[in-house]
């Protein structure tokens, strides 16, 4: 992921390598300029920068007016400062936590290329004097120790989330991205594995038989995604806060992107007889992204 | 007290980064951290034993960082985006680091990849627990609105991961 951000940066997009990854969202960037969301809920997991070993939150919301971007070792990443989204952040925290989920509130938080990554990804390379087309709440989740919350507390989460927003006084057009995997592992002598089976019946089942995917316990993922492949069950928070049933859209794949496999999958909730407009959901199965619309 | 065994355990090449490995190597984490500073790059690589003496590291923590066997540093409760900082005071990119922790030169671990990465196949137990599965049945077709770009097909199988991790059966002997 930082070697996806590292081609963006120093302007290797066109090289033949890195277009066969960036071309595939090229869809996806036109699908979210048609989209135009309000607001873009990002899960994503920090890679020590933002937190370190001294603190690990499970769920951390970022409830800031802005959220610079880190530095990673190389001066932070030439993109523009992420503004937050105060107002709705406080309201989903606090309809969170009365569903009984135990949430860290970050109030001041610096965002790593976990989530500035995928924002390119979806929203296009942006001058760092720039703006992203819309605000961020960052939702970062624990995957460096282990164990990450289970696939099914993400899940309920994603539920959690989309009541929240749901009860939001203010209709607003709202996103909801999540990032992480696809397979891959980046320490020990295993590192290098990539299960493309696997990834490929996790994206089916994302609209298939999410349920099945809510069931995966962790050696799972690890034995077959790869250690780092947990990070998948950060996909569970997006699709929870999907309807039901979903449409796929979109997908997809490609390996490798530096040590990982690379997806995206955009999933939409089926029209309402209602006769709301069909909330769009993005998932991103990228070495990242998953981009939803809960609100439309 | 020998560590907690747990069932990933039976992961090959693999060293899970869980809690009581967090605990043990607060101290290199909080190492590999301080390289955030240029100040403290520079102290480091000035004398790297003499630094290294304020993070409370134990003797075979201490060798492991000195000699950079990164996987004794994860084995020993490193984790891997906190070594990756040790990596890049050295100038050393990430695959330089999965080079080493694999076993390969940097250009075959490239070439790996570009071939669609490690198999899974003999990779995913250490006691011949090999099934693929049995949470995700690969297959089921797709809905017709999507368009799948191919994925790049799967490297013919390769080598088994060497089992580097001997040290890590005398771990119980060798705690208290």
């Amino acid at each position: 992921m930082p070697a996806i951000g590292a081609a963006l940066d120093n302007n290797k997009t066109e090289e033949p390598y890195w277009k066969r990854v960036f071309s595939g969202f090229e869809k996806s960037q036109e699908w979210m300029r048609q989209c135009k969301p309000d607001v873009a809920i990002i899960v994503y997991n920090d890679h020590a920068s933002a937190f370190s070993v001294e603190m690990i939150p499970t769920f951390a919301l970022g409830c800031a007016a802005e959220f610079p971007p880190a530095d990673e070792g190389w001066g932070p990443r030439p993109v523009p400062v992420v503004k937050g989204y105060p107002a709705l952040a406080s309201h989903i925290a606090q309809s969170v936590i009365l569903d009984e989920f135990d949430l860290t509130i970050c109030n001041k938080m610096e965002v790593d290329h976990g989530m500035t990554v995928p924002m390119n990804l979806l929203f296009g390379k942006i001058p760092k004097d720039g703006h992203w087309p819309c605000p961020v709440i960052p939702l970062a989740v624990n995957v460096v120790m282990y164990p990450p919350p289970t696939g099914h507390r993400c899940y309920m989460l994603g539920r959690a989330i989309k009541k929240a927003v749901e009860s939001y006084p203010e209709d607003l057009k709202v996103v909801i991205f999540g990032t992480g995997g696809l397979s891959h592992q980046i320490s020990g002598p295993r590192a290098g594995l990539i299960n493309s089976k696997w990834d490929k019946a996790f994206l089916d089942n994302l609209s298939k038989d999410p349920q099945k995917l809510v069931k995966i316990p962790h050696i799972e993922y690890m034995r077959e995604a790869g250690a780092e492949g947990i990070e998948m069950v950060m996909w569970l928070i997006m699709r929870g806060a999907l309807d039901d049933k979903v449409d796929e859209v979109y997908r997809f794949y490609t390996v490798p992107a530096s040590n990982t496999a690379v997806g995206h999958i955009i999933l939409a909730n089926r029209a309402k007889a209602s006769g709301r407009k069909p909330a769009v959901k993005h998932k991103r199965a990228a070495a990242r992204t998953k981009v939803d619309r809960i609100r439309g | 007290m020998a560590r907690e065994q747990h069932d990933y355990d039976d992961i090959p090449g693999t060293f899970v980064f869980d809690a009581e490995r967090s605990r043990e190597g607060f101290g290199i984490n909080m190492f590999c951290m301080s390289l955030m500073k240029d100040e403290n790059r520079k102290a480091f690589k000035a004398n790297e034993a003499e630094y290294l003496k304020k993070f409370k590291l134990t003797p075979e923590q201490t060798e492991a960082v000195l000699k950079r066997d990164y996987n004794r540093m994860l084995e020993l409760g490193g984790n891997i985006y906190f070594t990756a900082k040790l990596g890049a005071t050295d100038g050393h990119s990430f695959q330089h680091l999965a080079a080493v922790m694999t076993g390969n030169s940097q250009d075959d671990y490239a070439k790996m990849m570009l071939g669609g990465g490690r198999n899974i196949e003999g990779n995913r137990s250490r006691t011949g627990k090999n099934a693929p599965s049995k949470f995700l049945a690969a297959g089921g077709g797709q809905p017709a609105a999507a368009k799948t770009a191919k994925a790049k097909p799967a490297a013919k199988p390769k080598a088994k991961v060497k089992a580097k991790t001997s040290k890590t059966k005398s771990r119980s002997a060798k705690r208290k």
